[in-house]
Parts: C-alpha cells; structure tokens; sequence
C-alpha cells in the first residue's frame, strides 16, 4: 500500500519536487530536434561546395533563418539538458559539480547567442 | 564524510559488453561529443555572419583532411544519437521494451546510422566534388 496521498501521486513531483518537468522537456526538445536535424544535415550536405555569396543567400530564406534559429536554440537547450544530467552523474563534489553546471550553462547562452545574433546579422545585413 | 567499508556495487568492467548496453553507453558519449561539436558548428555560423574571406578561411580548414574527418565524426555520432534517441522515445512511450525487440532495434540502428552517414557523405561528395 502506498502511503502517498492520490494528490501527490497525480502530481508526480516526487520528493525533490522536481525531475518530472526536466525529463518532459528534455523529450520535448528531442522530439522537435528530429525533423530540425534531419533537414539541417541534409540542407548542408546539398551545399556542399558553396561560396560565401551562396550561403548568405540561403540564410536570408526567412524560413531557413527561422529555422537555423530554432535548431540553434532547441538543440543548444537540448544539450544544456543533457550536460546537466551528465555533470550530475559524474560530478561528485558539490563545490565542483555546482561550478561545472554553471560553466556548462554560460557556454551553451554564450554558443546560442552568438549562433542566433550571427543568423539575424545575415538575413539583415547580409 | 566516512566511506568505510560500505559495499559497493560491481563496477562496470565486470559485466560483458552486449549490444544493449553498449549503444546505451555510446549514446551518452556521443551525445557529449555533439556538445563539444557544436562549438564548430557556431563558429562556421559566426564566421559567415562577419564576412567571406573569414568565411572561406574556416571552409578551407573544414575541407583539410582533418577538418574533413571531424565533420565525418560528428555526422556519425549526429546520426547514431538522432537514430537511438527515436528509439529512446519509443521505450519512453512503455513499448518496444520486451529483449528480442530491444536487440532488433538496436541492430536496425546500427545499420540506419552507417546508411544515413554514408549516404549524406555520398551526396556531399557528388554535388561538391572533392
């Protein structure tokens, strides 16, 4: 028999009150990286050989910029998720693993930043 | 804090490696090994968005054979993670979970991510030439 409460289960938060959503989102990026993924490598093995002129030209496609900005964002997002649950395997100390979470999480903003700030100098500036 | 003389659980190295395990253990490195890729994948975006003779000295250290076999890495482990990945959300659906099937589809991945790898390096090598 289950001590707890059908609210709690229902909830399913656990005792850390969290996780659940962690895991959610993390199937949730996955499944939208799917179809992102798919198009990205096969877009890029098809511009094999382009010159810079080419390239920008693709970029500028509101609909590729659009969807390079989302690639960039979900699957960075994506890999901060899994960096995470890896650093919390592995990094035992809590002094060190909550200072490696940390520079995970700075440089995957910073990698994201810099990946859309460069799609929407592209499509505006050329 | 005192470890003593707790016991500990059997350690890695004991167990013999099988295709379920072993896919599973690729699919957390290679996973990893995408981060770290990305950081490429950033840079060759940054480098078109500043300009084409940047653009162009970052193409031709990704066409040099080194640059050449890290994309091909990157591709492989893009694919075999993008490929396991489905069938992780398969098991996460509740189904796909019995061992015969568990084998099935890690052998089908196996084979999809050679023939999706290869095939996007044979397009690549067609349409751009070497």
């Amino acid at each position: 028999m289950s001590l707890r409460t059908p609210l709690a289960r229902a909830r399913g938060l656990g005792s850390a009150k969290e996780g659940v959503s962690h895991w959610w989102a993390q199937r949730l990026t996955s499944l939208a990286l799917i179809p992102l993924v798919l198009w990205f490598v096969f877009s890029v093995a098809l511009m094999t050989g382009a010159d810079h002129a080419q390239f920008i030209a693709w970029v500028q496609s509101p609909i590729v910029a659009g969807l390079l900005i989302l690639l960039i964002s979900v699957g960075l997002l994506h890999s901060q998720q899994g960096m995470q649950v890896v650093i919390e395997d592995y990094v035992h100390g809590e002094a060190s693993k909550v200072v490696t979470l940390f520079l995970s999480l700075s440089i995957h903003v910073v990698l994201g930043l810099t990946g859309v700030l460069s799609i929407l100098m592209i499509l505006f500036r050329g | 804090m005192s470890r003593g003389n707790r016991p500990l659980s059997p350690h890695l190295q004991v167990y013999r490696p099988q295709l379920t395990s072993v896919l599973s253990i690729l699919f957390r490195i290679m996973g990893v090994a995408i981060s770290f890729g990305s950081i490429v994948l950033i840079w060759w975006l940054a480098a078109a968005a500043s300009g084409p003779e940047y653009f162009e000295l970052v193409q031709s250290f990704l066409g040099s054979w080194f640059g050449r076999l890290m994309l091909f890495g990157w591709t492989l482990a893009l694919v075999f993670h993008l490929c396991n990945g489905i069938r992780h959300l398969y098991w996460d659906a509740g189904k796909g979970l019995e061992l015969e099937t568990a084998y099935a589809s890690g052998k089908a991945v196996m084979i999809l991510t050679v023939l999706i790898t290869l095939g996007l390096w044979v397009l690549a090598y067609a349409l751009g030439g070497a």
